[in-house]
């Protein structure tokens, strides 16, 4: 009975402790923050995991030269960062994607006006295992073949009659991802992929690249940062875009372009509401578009031309007032 | 006197005894299997995590860098959400034990909420974080806050609080409580003199799972908003926050090798920080611990 009044004691103080900790300084910040000479305030980002590692690299560096802004980044992927930012939530919405139809409508709707940063440039590279011999290049109708559904076509020979005659392996992210969505618009273009038995679908990326460097019959893609890591166990594919050349991604043919139709922009959106009336918000974009290339190439992918970057803050400048 | 057939008797022992050695040797190998997984998880964490696992790691936010990234937003916010979960469902969850035991008509009605209970037990964790953003984010207004990602928490928990508890007081044995009620006691004089003190094993093992599956949670954090990079602590219950596992998550994603043992230091933190916290609950267990 003693124990029990003591345990009752003793747990009370280690509530009151934990409330007391999680309560320590109910002030917050200032939503905006106004006086010249510092800045202060928040900046929420959320969005694509894709563009997350830039986001972070950039906001790292923010942070150092103005430790008094809050910035919180999230990433819980193209879609749902535009869910929140369509609603007014967030300041910045990462995508590696465009909006879509519908997105565009939900901030219409909520009266949220954007604008549409191109910060970076990724190359979706399509791989096979290092131990796969036969294939070099792939045109986007063959790639159509592989991986829609409905057409018949499972083994390599059935791509191309000198290819052995063995099941191709696909593998891919998952349907919600933004990379899904952007193989899905100029590959598979909304027709369904081949599912089943042969279908490995994963989230995570690193699943992928084990599961295709082990397996001569299997195929995949994503990012070209996780190609690169892997370069030892992975081949990379030159793609044939109509009637051009097979072109393999590298930094250049990524920045330039001739990586088509794979060579894919990552963007974020601003909310123009926050631009005009949050400094820290403005500050914060002309600083992401000064510094976007070099953060891009640190966390393993490719800058835009310089000048492209000059191009979009220039056309943003007179919005600020 | 009966003849004893001694032969017959050998025979039979002989199945009895062979029995039980295999069901030994069964239990034995369950338990070795258990073992041998953990000891291989703990292995390859060790191995690849203990390199980044430094002072500077726990003490530092989130960098683009490997060997910079740090986990401290992570590990505080973590523990501030333990600070909310374990007192929420602490009292809610043993609060709705006594009263289905002590307090409620044993009818249909009881019968169909204890089910329910059992059933919420097993519901996939992400459907309480999209019930933790209509309720606490949206119709509560709590926004993407410290606040509404803790209550969601604990009504993850809440389940198993409630059924560890059930467990437990319906195990105090009926003769003490009738001897309590025998010397004039009242019922809240009993539950809180006699069943309460006689359950608490019962109940803090309940509560070890229940916390030690909050701190573990990712999936309805990153529903109810819980960020992935911070650069600064969480300086009131309506501010912003992240947590260990949405940080480890980022780094198990990565392109790079080096965020592979990044994660895996991650990892290690989160399971000290577990075993600190069924430590504490161990302690307090057997201090207060009385047979029956």
């Amino acid at each position: 009975m003693k124990n029990f009044k003591n345990f009752a004691l003793l747990s009370s103080l280690v509530l009151m402790l934990g409330v007391l900790a999680a309560c320590g300084g109910q002030s917050g910040g200032a939503e905006n923050g106004g006086s010249k000479d510092s800045l202060s305030g928040s900046i929420s980002i959320d969005g694509s995991s894709t563009v997350f590692p830039i986001m972070e690299a950039l906001t790292y560096e923010y942070n150092k030269k103005h430790p008094e802004v809050n910035v919180s980044v999230n990433a819980s992927g193209s879609g749902g960062g535009f869910k929140k930012f369509t609603k007014g939530e967030t300041d910045f919405s990462n995508a590696s994607r465009p909006i879509k139809e519908e997105e565009k409508q939900a901030a219409e709707k909520n009266g949220v006006k954007y604008k549409e940063l191109e910060i970076a440039k990724d190359g979706l590279s399509i791989v096979v295992s290092k131990q796969n011999d036969f294939v070099n290049k792939l045109s986007v109708e063959q790639l159509q073949k592989i991986f829609t559904d409905g057409n018949g076509a499972t083994k390599w020979s059935d791509i191309n009659p000198e290819w052995p005659d063995e099941t191709i392996k696909i593998y891919s992210p998952g349907h919600d991802s933004g990379t899904f969505d952007y193989f899905n618009e100029v590959v598979l273009q909304d027709k369904p992929m081949k599912e089943g038995e042969n279908t490995t679908l994963s989230e995570d990326d690193n699943v992928l690249v084990r599961g295709i460097e082990s397996d001569p019959n299997a195929i995949g893609f994503f990012g070209y940062a996780y190609y690169k890591e892997n370069e030892d166990s992975l081949k990379v594919l030159g793609i044939k875009d109509g009637e051009g050349k097979a072109v393999k991604p590298t930094p250049e043919t990524i920045q330039d372009g001739s990586y088509t139709p794979f060579s894919r922009p990552l963007f974020t959106y601003v909310n123009m509401k926050s631009y005009k009336e949050k400094e820290q918000v403005r500050d914060f974009t002309e600083y992401m578009l000064k510094n976007a290339g070099k953060a891009a190439e640190q966390v393993g992918y490719v800058a835009l031309p310089e000048e492209k970057y000059q191009e979009q803050l220039d056309a943003l400048k007179p919005e600020a007032k | 006197m009966l003849g004893i057939d001694q032969k017959n008797i050998l025979k039979r022992i002989r199945g009895r005894v062979l029995l039980n050695n295999v069901l030994k040797g069964l239990f034995f190998a369950s338990t070795t299997i258990g073992l041998i997984f953990l000891a291989l998880l703990l292995y390859r964490i060790l191995t690849q995590g203990i390199g980044y696992l430094n002072s500077g790691f726990i003490t530092s936010f989130p960098a683009p860098y490997p060997e910079e990234a740090g986990i401290f937003a992570g590990l505080i916010g973590s523990l501030l959400m333990i600070a909310i979960v374990a007192p929420v469902a602490i009292i809610l969850g043993v609060g709705t034990a006594i009263f289905l035991e002590e307090y409620a008509y044993k009818n249909r009605w009881t019968k169909f909420i204890q089910i329910n209970i059992q059933n919420l037990a097993g519901v996939p964790s992400i459907v309480y974080g999209l019930l933790g953003l209509t309720f606490f984010v949206y119709m509560l207004r709590l926004g993407y806050t410290l606040l509404a990602g803790g209550l969601t928490m604990s009504l993850l928990v809440l389940p198993v609080i409630v059924v560890a508890a059930q467990e437990a007081i319906r195990s105090v044995p009926s003769d003490i409580k009738e001897a309590s009620y025998g010397m004039g006691a009242s019922k809240w004089q009993t539950i809180r003199r006699v069943i309460l003190p006689a359950a608490l094993p019962g109940i803090l093992t309940g509560t070890i799972l229940a916390l030690s599956r909050a701190i573990g949670e990712t999936a309805p954090l990153i529903i109810v908003g819980a960020a992935t990079a911070l650069y600064t602590l969480p300086d009131s219950l309506l501010s912003k926050y992240t947590v260990m596992p949405i940080q480890i998550f980022n780094w198990t994603g990565r392109p790079q090798e080096e965020w592979q043992f990044v994660a895996a230091a991650g990892i290690l933190v989160l399971l000290i920080v577990l075993l600190f916290m069924n430590a504490i609950a161990v302690f307090i267990r057997n201090k207060f611990q009385k047979r029956y």
